[in-house]
Parts: C-alpha cells; sequence; structure tokens
C-alpha cells in the first residue's frame, strides 16, 4: 500500500527574498485571531464595568460600583456581624463571672490570644515569658497586681503612658545622679542582693548591714521595711527570685543608680473594650491570674 | 478589508513603525497617567496631614540611609487581614510629603506605616541595639551604633530646602526656626528650647528625649521619626470616600 501523494498547494510568500530564503504569507492562525478580538471586547467591558475613563473632575465609577474601601468595610463588617453577640456580652461582660469552658470564656480566650499576638508580643515575647525589663505574664509575680481588674487597667491606661491621664504612675528616682554616693550605692546593691534567694549567694556581706541602713532610709517607702514591695506604686517584691532588669551585680547597679522607667501604652483608644477585655482574660489565665 | 491589509506598510518601514509606536505609548500615557494630576478622586486633602518636622526628617533620612525600606514597607493595604494588624489603611495623603515615599512591596518586617505610638521609646532603643533581646525570632540586624552617633542640626536647613524644591510647602519660618524646632523636639526642657512653637509649626509634634541618654544620637532622630508615623489623621473623624 502506497499513500496518495496529498495535492497540497503552497500559499502565496511575502515576494521578498534573502539569500534564497522565501516567506509564505499565512494568515495567522483562526483561534488566535478570536482571543485577540476577544481581549479587546472585554477591554472594553472592563472600562466600563469598572472605575476607569478619566473626565473632568472626577474618573468613571463604573457599572459595577466597585471600590476597594467600600469592599474592605463590607467585609471588617460582615466578619465582625458573625461576632456581634459575643463581641458585645464581653465588651459589657464582668470578667471575674466568666464560667470557665462557656462559649463567652472561649471566645475572650481565644480572640485574646489573637489580640496578645497582634499587638503585645513584641514587647512580652510571643510566649509572654517577657525580657530583660519587659515583665514575664507567666509567673505569679505582678507589679501593680494580678487580678482580673488589675490587669484590664493596666492593659486599657498603660504604665506611664504619656497620652493617658489614667495611667498607672510612679517612678524610681535616679539615685545615682542626687541622692546617693558610689559607696552607698555599692551598700544598698548588697543589701538588694541579700533579700533574693537566687542573688544571695552573690551578695557582698561585708556591706550588707551598711546597705540595709541605706535602704531603710531611701527605699522602704515604696519597696517596704522587708523589700516585699507595693502594688499600688508598682514596687516591685525585691525578696522574690525575679529581677526584671537582670539580677548580675552590674545591672542592679544600673538600675538603683539611674532609675528605671519602663513605659506600656494605653491601649483604651487603640483596642475595642472586648479585645481588652478578651487580652486581659487571656493573660489571667497564662499561669499567674490571681 | 481595505485599511486592515495596509500593516505591510508599518511592518516593512522600521521609521513609520517607531513612530507609530511612540504614538501609541503616548496616548496610553496621557490617559493612564496625566489624569492623576488633576482628578480631583485621586488628590485627597486629609486633615491633620504635615509636613515632617525638622527631627522627624532627619529621622527619615536615617531610616532611608540604614535601608529600613529594604524589609520594612510603609502601606497598610486595604484589606480585612492588614486592617486588623496594622490599623487603618494608608491613605495617599499620608505620604504626600515623602520624598520619596516609603511604600515598598517587600516585608521582611512588618509594616510600619501606623507604628506610631505602638511601642515605647525605650522598646524602640532596646529594639534597635539589640532586636533578639525583646524578639528572640527576630532577623533583623542590630543598630546599636545609633546611640553613639552625635549628631547637630548643622545641615537641616539645606535638606528641608531641598524637600521645598520638590514640593513639600515649607514656609520660611518653619526653614528660619529649622534649627530651634529641631532642639527644642529632641530635648524639650533645655535652655533655649520652646515646645509651643514647635507644636504651632508642626502640630502633634511629639518632644522628649526619645532615646533616655544626653545628648542628641541618631537614635533619638529615629525613634522621633518612628513614633509619628502614621499619627497624624485622626481616624475617629475622617470619612472615606468610597469612590476611591
Amino acid at each position: 500500500m502506497s499513500k496518495k501523494p496529498v495535492e497540497k498547494k503552497d500559499p502565496e510568500t511575502t515576494g521578498h527574498e534573502w539569500d534564497g530564503i522565501q516567506e509564505f504569507n499565512n494568515p495567522l492562525p483562526r483561534w488566535w485571531v478570536w482571543v485577540f478580538y476577544l481581549t479587546i471586547v472585554w477591554g472594553i467591558w472592563y472600562t466600563i464595568a469598572y472605575p476607569a475613563w478619566p473626565m473632568i473632575k472626577g474618573a468613571t465609577a463604573g457599572y459595577l460600583g466597585y471600590s476597594t474601601r467600600a469592599e474592605v468595610a463590607e467585609e471588617i463588617e460582615r466578619f465582625k456581624g458573625m461576632n456581634s453577640e459575643l463581641e458585645a456580652q464581653l465588651a459589657s461582660a464582668d470578667l471575674n463571672t466568666l464560667t470557665p469552658g462557656s462559649d463567652l470564656h472561649n471566645y475572650a480566650i481565644q480572640s485574646g490570644r489573637a489580640t496578645y499576638a497582634t499587638w503585645c508580643s513584641q514587647c512580652h515575647g510571643s510566649g509572654a515569658n517577657g525580657a530583660v525589663g519587659y515583665p514575664n505574664l507567666l509567673d505569679n509575680d505582678w507589679l501593680w497586681g494580678g487580678a482580673l481588674e488589675d490587669i484590664q487597667m493596666t492593659v486599657a491606661y498603660g504604665i506611664r503612658s504619656e497620652d493617658n491621664d489614667d495611667t498607672r504612675y510612679s517612678e524610681m528616682p535616679a539615685f545615682g545622679e542626687d541622692y546617693l554616693s558610689d559607696e552607698e550605692i555599692a551598700q544598698v546593691v548588697a543589701y538588694a542582693m541579700s533579700l533574693s534567694p537566687v542573688t544571695k549567694d552573690a551578695a557582698d556581706m561585708s556591706l550588707v548591714a551598711d546597705g540595709a541602713v541605706v535602704f531603710a532610709d531611701n527605699c522602704s517607702s515604696c519597696h517596704m521595711e522587708d523589700g516585699t514591695g507595693d502594688r499600688s506604686q508598682g514596687a516591685p517584691n525585691l525578696t522574690d527570685a525575679i529581677w526584671l532588669f537582670g539580677e548580675d551585680k552590674a545591672a542592679i547597679t544600673a538600675v538603683i543608680s539611674e532609675g528605671p522607667y519602663g513605659v506600656m501604652p494605653a491601649w483604651s483608644g487603640k483596642l475595642t473594650d472586648s479585645q481588652i477585655n478578651a487580652v486581659s482574660a487571656y493573660i489571667h489565665q497564662l499561669g499567674g491570674g490571681e | 478589508m481595505g485599511i486592515l491589509d495596509k500593516h505591510g506598510v508599518i511592518e516593512k518601514n522600521a521609521t513609520i513603525l517607531l513612530v507609530g509606536s511612540l504614538l501609541v505609548v503616548t496616548v496610553g500615557g496621557i490617559v493612564e497617567i496625566a489624569p492623576l494630576f488633576y482628578l480631583e478622586n485621586t488628590i485627597e486633602d486629609v486633615e491633620g496631614v504635615r509636613p515632617y518636622s525638622p527631627l522627624e526628617l532627619e529621622g527619615r533620612n536615617i531610616y532611608i540611609r540604614e535601608g529600613c525600606y529594604v524589609c520594612h514597607s510603609q502601606m497598610i493595604r486595604p484589606m480585612r487581614d492588614e486592617v486588623e494588624r496594622y490599623g487603618h489603611y494608608s491613605l495617599a495623603a499620608e505620604s504626600q510629603y515623602d520624598h520619596p515615599f516609603q511604600w515598598g512591596s517587600k516585608r521582611t518586617g512588618p509594616d510600619l506605616a501606623r507604628v506610631g505610638g505602638r511601642y515605647s521609646d525605650e522598646w524602640h532603643v532596646d529594639h534597635l541595639a539589640d532586636p533578639q533581646s525583646v524578639v528572640p525570632e527576630s532577623v533583623m540586624p542590630k543598630y546599636a551604633f545609633l546611640l553613639d552617633k552625635l549628631i547637630e542640626p548643622k545641615y537641616i536647613q539645606d535638606v528641608m530646602k531641598t524637600n521645598r524644591i520638590v514640593g513639600v510647602p515649607y514656609t520660611d519660618e518653619q526653614i528660619a526656626n529649622a534649627e530651634a524646632d529641631w532642639l527644642s523636639q529632641a530635648d524639650p526642657d533645655g535652655d533655649n528650647s520652646d515646645v509651643d512653637a514647635l507644636q504651632a509649626r508642626y502640630p502633634k509634634a511629639q518632644a522628649r528625649n526619645f532615646d533616655g541618654k544626653p545628648g542628641v544620637s541618631e537614635m533619638d532622630a529615629l525613634i522621633a521619626y518612628m513614633q509619628m508615623l502614621g499619627t497624624l489623621v485622626d481616624f475617629s473623624t475622617f470619612t472615606p470616600d468610597a469612590s476611591r
């Protein structure tokens, strides 16, 4: 069997020749041409449907009325709407009466976790374990109180926050500037170190007795005579194992000389009431809540 | 087909092809770009936006010099996830005095368009000096040297004049008082400081010793800039126009 030779006529050439090479003048493939026409039609439809044509004062708004801003507002509203009931309850809830395991409590913890990750974790750590100068929220040592209302107040109004009049405020003096001599600071550092179980062994015992006098004269009004601190002024308990600004002698000396001045922003204008309640409930149940 | 068969002429003459291409691109450019300069709904005047104060401008120059824009964008896009994380989406007006703008599209670190007021000054000092000390998982480099580099407002007038050339409406009064404002903002308790005059010229300018250390360092300037980012517009009174 032999194939019948197909009779096929060559199309015309473009009419020019380079070094004996000629070019057929084939039409474009039909599918290609139709896709091309389709993109033109689609382009015209698009400028009618969506904002496009510039006029004298503004651009045409488009038949579909699309707006990025309206869309994002709508999207946010839609998700707000889904939780609106729980949000409203949470905003006015008395946190002490939330029953663990209830829907509202679960919602508070979950949304509190998200709020914490977004707004709080940069200072207090993604695991809430704090950093030097930024309190650990997992332990039971609280500078300003660890009850739900205390946490709530700290979150809402901040600590030493310049832009909120209700903020918690206290200021440890920089004793190195005017109040104490270097010798007295060395003494009181030794005394302070002798109070805490973690620094006790490193304390210079020869200075402790003198340090106790300096402490009683200068520090006891805030940190209390026994060094257990005063939450109403945010004065830390010095007898526990936690040193917020570091537990070596140099760090403690620096704190006493310069006076630490930790600031926490007030969140009442930035977060909603329900977010503040949620994040307070979340922090409270991390381990140290009172 | 008539005219449609004439394309051979264009294809066979390079000059006609070039001139034709240029015409097409010109029309496209005029239609797409030119209206942006006159259409009212692309130019949004927003209350509160003002040119940078001298110290903020100094900080912004450090921000650019250190290449912060390589990892940080300054534009919150209008999407729910961004708005929930960073705050209200950015408005064009908020970067109208930026030369060059810092919008960016690459985020190794978070967006900074509304970082102002979000953290304390102390946090910024700790974080810039050693990011891992507060955020252990961070990959940001350390910028502790900013603390040691003390600066003076020697060239700030020149910087402001340069900005004026490219369209930032600094007044003669603002330029004349640049050095005084620069010092007032970094050291409000200084002998010659006048914070009220600073805030009259630059509403909402925050004046304090940002790094807590004596002298004005690059750290002060950079933090002054960071703490004002995104704080100028009061979104409780802002009504978005949906046609933008």
